[in-house]
């Protein structure tokens, strides 16, 4: 499943844009690949990310794979919920299984990510 | 050219993800690994592990070749029992962990599939030509069925007799009108049967008896499972995996296996090594650890005291049974007492951990 209003990272992350405030997770193909999601670990509000770096790790039972943020700014706000419940990320990838949101420094760096139809290339999935 | 088991079109069908492994093409999930970890505790899960090598010796000094070949007691192994052991090098390392059968006046090994054409060489060079070494590995079949509800599906297919079948033990059964033989072991910590059978030329002879048992185990939460349960499963039990916690550097007295040492029976490739490294002392030993703030331990992660390195992570992950990162590694003998704090090194940051005793896992059926 790869949503038409989203922007994506070939990380695997992403994007979700309103205003200036950039939602960011990781996407079905991804929570595919790592299996059962048993542990996130997220930055604090009010930390900053740097487009490309790592923000965090997703932990699944046999393997460890980092976050990339898609964009700079700072961190308004982080999903709680992925502390009680991990499996959160791979039951709802786009939707409940949100991660972080960023209010963005260089909105411009949207323009370097991918869009749906070059996701879907990376890929090779619906 | 990657080998395929009989029952490949089963896991396809069954929507398996797939992964090579020791040349193997084998289904490492199906429906998502804690699932399947959890049918395997709670109610019975059915694995394919067609892969691992079937090794014979025949002939009338088959078992006592065999007896020469492992650490632990083969002579007094009776037909229709099998027993766990290592195989040692001269230096005590170990070169392959294997489940030996006494099956009439011949021994069955069986091997890992990562180490089959290792181990079946150093048998051969190992063996006089008085004893007849058979590899089977490429025309048996082995499944797997462990779980608590075991018992139940047995007798649904026709295997009741087999419930009085004790721990290590095997019996030749038919099943499907399959000959095969049916042993009381496993990789999991749970109640089950290994069950070995000739591949033969048709396919739709394998899946008659993949599928009897699970069709039989269905409406009992029966699940095929794949190889990434396989390893939580067995890593909840403390059982080692070669490669991971044992290999030809390390000594059974070393990994916790002295107690598949029997050093007063006659002499066995090895025995000199561990017979001066158990007068002269351990330098390390594998123990279990279990972690007391979050981080998953994986293989390779340094154990620490005070910021000083003492030891090195071989198996670790997230225990689906116990909801919480454990590891076995290797630390010096004095840091070996259970309930000795430790840290974990984990990508660069020390997380707290303390030294518990093996199995991690207590409550498992089996018997």
């Amino acid at each position: 499943m790869i949503p038409e209003d989203l922007k994506y990272t070939d990380q695997h992350e992403w994007v979700r844009v309103q205003a200036d405030t950039a939602t960011v997770g990781i996407t079905d193909y991804a929570q595919k690949e790592l299996g059962d999601i048993v542990y996130v670990e997220l930055p604090s509000v009010g930390s900053a990310t740097v487009a490309k770096k790592a923000f965090g790790v997703v932990e699944a039972v046999k393997t460890v794979s980092d976050l990339y943020a898609p964009v700079s700014g700072e961190v308004t706000e982080t999903n709680e919920g992925l502390g009680t419940d991990a499996s959160i990320v791979n039951k709802s990838p786009y939707d409940q299984g949100w991660m972080i949101k960023i209010k963005m420094s260089n909105p411009s760096e949207l323009d370097s990510l991918l869009s749906p139809a070059d996701y879907r290339k990376l890929t090779g999935k619906e | 050219m990657v080998k395929e088991t009989p029952l490949v079109e089963r896991h396809r069908e069954l929507g398996a993800k797939f992964v090579e492994f020791a040349g193997w093409l084998m289904p490492i999930q199906y429906t998502g690994l804690l699932e399947e970890h959890k049918a395997v505790r709670e109610a019975v899960g059915l694995f394919d592990v067609s892969h691992m090598g079937e090794i014979w010796l025949r002939g009338p000094n088959g078992v006592r070749a065999a007896n020469r070949l492992v650490t632990n007691s083969i002579s007094s192994l009776e037909p229709g029992a099998s027993l766990y052991s290592p195989m040692c090098n001269e230096h005590g390392g170990i070169v392959d962990d294997v489940l030996v059968y006494r099956v009439g006046e011949d021994a069955l090994f069986v091997v890992n599939a990562s180490n089959t054409d290792k181990d079946l060489e150093w048998i051969r060079s190992h063996c006089d030509k008085d004893v007849r070494v058979e590899n089977l590995s490429m025309e048996t079949v082995q499944l797997a069925l462990q779980g608590p509800k075991t018992e139940d599906v047995l007798k649904r297919v026709g295997l009741g007799n087999l419930v009085s079948v004790g721990h290590n033990r095997h019996e030749r059964v038919s099943v499907q009108g399959m000959e095969a033989l049916a042993s009381r072991t496993g990789y999991t910590g749970e109640d089950g049967f290994e069950f070995y059978y000739k591949r033969n030329g048709s396919e739709r002879v394998a899946e008659r008896v993949w599928d009897a048992l699970f069709d039989a185990g269905a409406s009992l939460g029966l699940k095929p499972i794949g190889l990434g349960a396989r390893d939580t499963l067995r890593f909840e039990m403390g059982y080692c995996l070669y490669g991971n916690d044992i290999d030809d550097t390390t000594t059974p007295l070393e990994a916790g296996l002295g107690w598949t040492v029997k050093l007063d029976k006659g002499d066995f490739v090895g025995k000199d090594a561990l017979v001066k490294q158990k007068a002269s002392g351990l330098k390390r030993k594998l123990v279990g650890i279990e972690m007391l703030e979050h981080a998953i331990p994986r293989k390779g992660c340094p154990i620490a005291i005070e910021g000083r390195e003492i030891g090195v992570v071989t198996s670790g992950s997230f225990s689906p049974s116990l909801h919480k990162g454990l590891a076995m590694g290797y630390v010096p003998p004095e840091n070996s007492q259970a309930g000795n704090e430790i840290s974990i090194v984990v990508r660069g940051k020390g997380f707290r951990a303390c030294v518990t005793k093996l199995p991690f896992y207590k409550c498992g059926s089996r018997k």
